[in-house]
């Protein structure tokens, strides 16, 4: 059950048939909705205007409000503006091995391979942090919270010299390694599995002899994967938009992550608007199509992981 | 799920953090499992232990070490003592920078949780048609890269022919450079942020509101308390943790801003008068247009010291602005 129905469902239970003052909507209501809803939505939609109409029509007054007829002109382009440093590599001739599809499938491979590592460690960890006994646990749960507030930046410059020293930068790995586990996870799934697995059900496990391994496995597992699910869809999400650190460590086309090759489209010195809509598009589009399948469970888990009170 | 996942309204049975408390089911020793014990533990918690030290402390241990070296990466390296830090002190980039950021974090902050209650408080009304759809819309805008949406909001706030310009012309106002003037252009990130959040912060306070019990409404109804009264006096107070928390989050992320300034501004250096030079640009400038590894470094220490300050005195005084509208 939902938070929200958990909280719903007295008030209704209490009024079945008529809604007291308070609960009434006002149209206003929806109104404001509808205007998030427009300011939400628009940014998008003008990407694929300006994208779509080409540089000529968004510099006139008033601008197309509507789909144009350069699309794939546009997108072409922008095949054609990734493929311009390194013929060798891939040409827009040949879809699958083009530059910007290439960083595509770079950014696929490290989000999922970061979104794998991600729930596996946290949830090892977390378990552990939840359920087991160790010594030292307190001072380890302490020190993690305690480094989650640290600013990022500080340790950026000491990562990249590490990176360089230990033979990473330029690769996939320099974007994978250091995003395996991080204390974010590791706290979130021990809140999960905290809140979701009653010890009863553990102590019954072991008196029937079963492991640790096997209780991780076969009862905590199959219990918290759909919060392992969100768990993961974040650090992918965050993976594929992370934009600084890329940027920062990967120089051979080959191994760009889409952010870093949207970014390449902006070094002329005139701004093409239609170029880089075109890019931000591709860069948007496949995660707003993600989104339409795991968005609600997305905003559960976000609701969920709330502070409350 | 319940909402016991909650960061902070959790109370975990077996906490570890206070292992005093004791569950009759639970042995007498230890937070956890007893029979679940030992060596699995460790074994379960190294991965992230060591790739936690190994790229999470050491990082900032480093990062720290250098800045009191004149530190080149791949040429000289002298000790420096302090030296980084009073040339900071003394630096008016520095100090700009510093301005820069407060500013875009003020214009983003005070608005954006204007707005996200106000959402939240709408989508709080059982009443309300098609909640789910309403609160899968709110976090569009956060699933989307800061570079993307920086793309979109450089070309809708252009000068000549950026759609919000278009419009402020057509009420017959003369155009506004959002690039070039400071405060203009701050507002203009401040947008891009707000636009960000609000909405994800919206489902966090939505959430918030959805944990007050729903008999406190119900009997603020009953003595009479109007809608207004009903917020006022139930739903702000029942918010006071997740302000915190929100403010909190929001500080340690604002004050470290820079991806918007670095793609609307083009550049490191943060525009031609240095207009969008917040304080980790300032650092990335240092680092990797100047070569400065060790003066970055003290930007670093600097941003940190600043970012616990400003969340030391958020966290004071939202308790004590809640904890008088309590009473």
């Amino acid at each position: 059950m939902s938070v929200a129905e958990a909280a719903n469902k007295p008030m209704k239970l209490a009024n079945p048939n008529k809604k007291p003052k308070w609960m009434r909507m006002s149209p206003f209501s929806y109104l404001a909705l509808l205007v998030v809803t427009f300011l939400s939505i628009f940014p998008f939609y003008w990407m694929f205007i300006v994208a779509s109409n080409g540089n000529e029509e968004i510099a006139k007054i008033p601008p197309s409000l509507t789909p144009g007829p350069r699309f794939f002109t546009v997108i072409q382009h922008v095949y054609d503006a990734a493929d311009h440093a390194d013929p060798a590599f891939g040409t827009s001739a040949d879809p699958i091995f083009n530059n910007f599809n290439h960083a595509l499938l770079n950014t696929v491979i490290v989000g999922l391979v970061v979104a794998v590592a991600q729930v596996f460690f946290s949830a090892i960890a977390g378990f552990a942090f939840a359920k087991l006994n160790f010594k030292g646990q307190r001072f380890m749960v302490v020190f993690v919270i305690g480094t989650m507030m640290l600013p990022s930046q500080l340790g950026v410059l000491a990562l990249l010299y590490m990176m360089k020293l230990m033979n990473l930068v330029d690769s996939l790995g320099a974007l994978i390694i250091p995003a395996l586990v991080t204390a974010f996870g590791v706290f979130w799934m021990r809140q999960v599995i905290d809140a979701q697995i009653p010890n009863e059900l553990l102590e019954a496990a072991s008196i029937d002899g079963s492991g640790v391994l096997r209780v991780f496995w076969s009862i905590v597992m199959p219990i918290i994967r759909q919060s392992a699910f969100v768990l993961g869809l974040f650090s992918f999400l965050a993976t594929w938009n992370d934009y600084l650190w890329p940027l920062l460590i990967l120089s051979s086309e080959s191994n760009f992550t889409v952010q870093v090759a949207v970014n390449q489209l902006k070094s002329s010195y005139a701004i093409d608007y239609a170029l880089n809509m075109g890019g931000a598009f591709l860069a948007t589009a496949p995660l707003l199509l993600l989104f339409v399948f795991v968005g609600r469970r997305l905003v559960r888990g976000v609701m969920d992981g709330a502070v409350k009170g | 799920m319940t909402n016991a996942t909650s960061v902070r309204a959790a109370k975990p049975s077996p906490s570890p953090w206070k292992p005093a408390k004791k569950k009759p089911s639970k042995p007498a020793t230890g937070s956890g499992i007893t029979a679940l014990n030992g060596k699995w533990a460790y074994l379960f918690v190294a991965p992230f232990f060591i790739m936690f030290l190994v790229f999470g402390l050491a990082p900032v241990i480093f990062s720290t070490y250098i800045a009191f070296f004149h530190f080149d990466p791949i040429g000289d390296q002298t000790f420096a003592g302090l030296a980084n830090f009073k040339e900071l002190l003394a630096d008016d980039r520095f100090w700009n920078a510093v301005g820069n950021t407060f500013q875009i974090w003020l214009l983003s902050t005070i608005p954006m949780l204007l707005i996200s209650i106000s959402l939240a408080a709408v989508l709080h009304n059982p009443a309300l048609k098609g909640s789910t759809f309403w609160r899968t819309i709110l976090m569009v805008p956060n699933i989307t890269s800061v570079l993307a949406v920086s793309i979109v909001f450089g070309q809708l706030f252009g000068r000549d022919f950026g759609m919000i310009n278009i419009v402020i012309g057509a009420l017959g106002f003369p155009h506004v450079d959002f690039i070039e003037d400071p405060f203009s252009g701050h507002i203009a990130i401040a947008t891009m942020i707000v636009w960000r959040w609000a909405g994800y912060n919206a489902l966090i306070f939505l959430a918030a509101m959805l944990a007050i019990p729903g008999e406190l409404y119900e009997s603020a109804a009953l003595d009479g308390a109007g809608k207004l009264k009903q917020f006022l006096f139930v739903t702000l107070p029942g918010l006071r943790n997740t302000i915190t928390f929100v403010l909190i989050v929001g500080t340690i992320g604002g004050l470290q801003v820079f991806a918007e300034p670095l793609t609307l501004g083009g550049s490191f250096n943060g525009g031609d008068t240095r207009q969008f030079s917040t304080l980790t640009l300032f650092l990335y400038e240092q680092a990797f247009v100047a070569g400065r590894w060790g003066y970055a470094a003290a930007v670093g220490i600097l941003i940190t010291v600043i970012v616990a300050i400003v969340s030391a005195i958020n966290f004071v005084i939202t308790r004590r602005i809640s904890g008088e509208s309590k009473k």
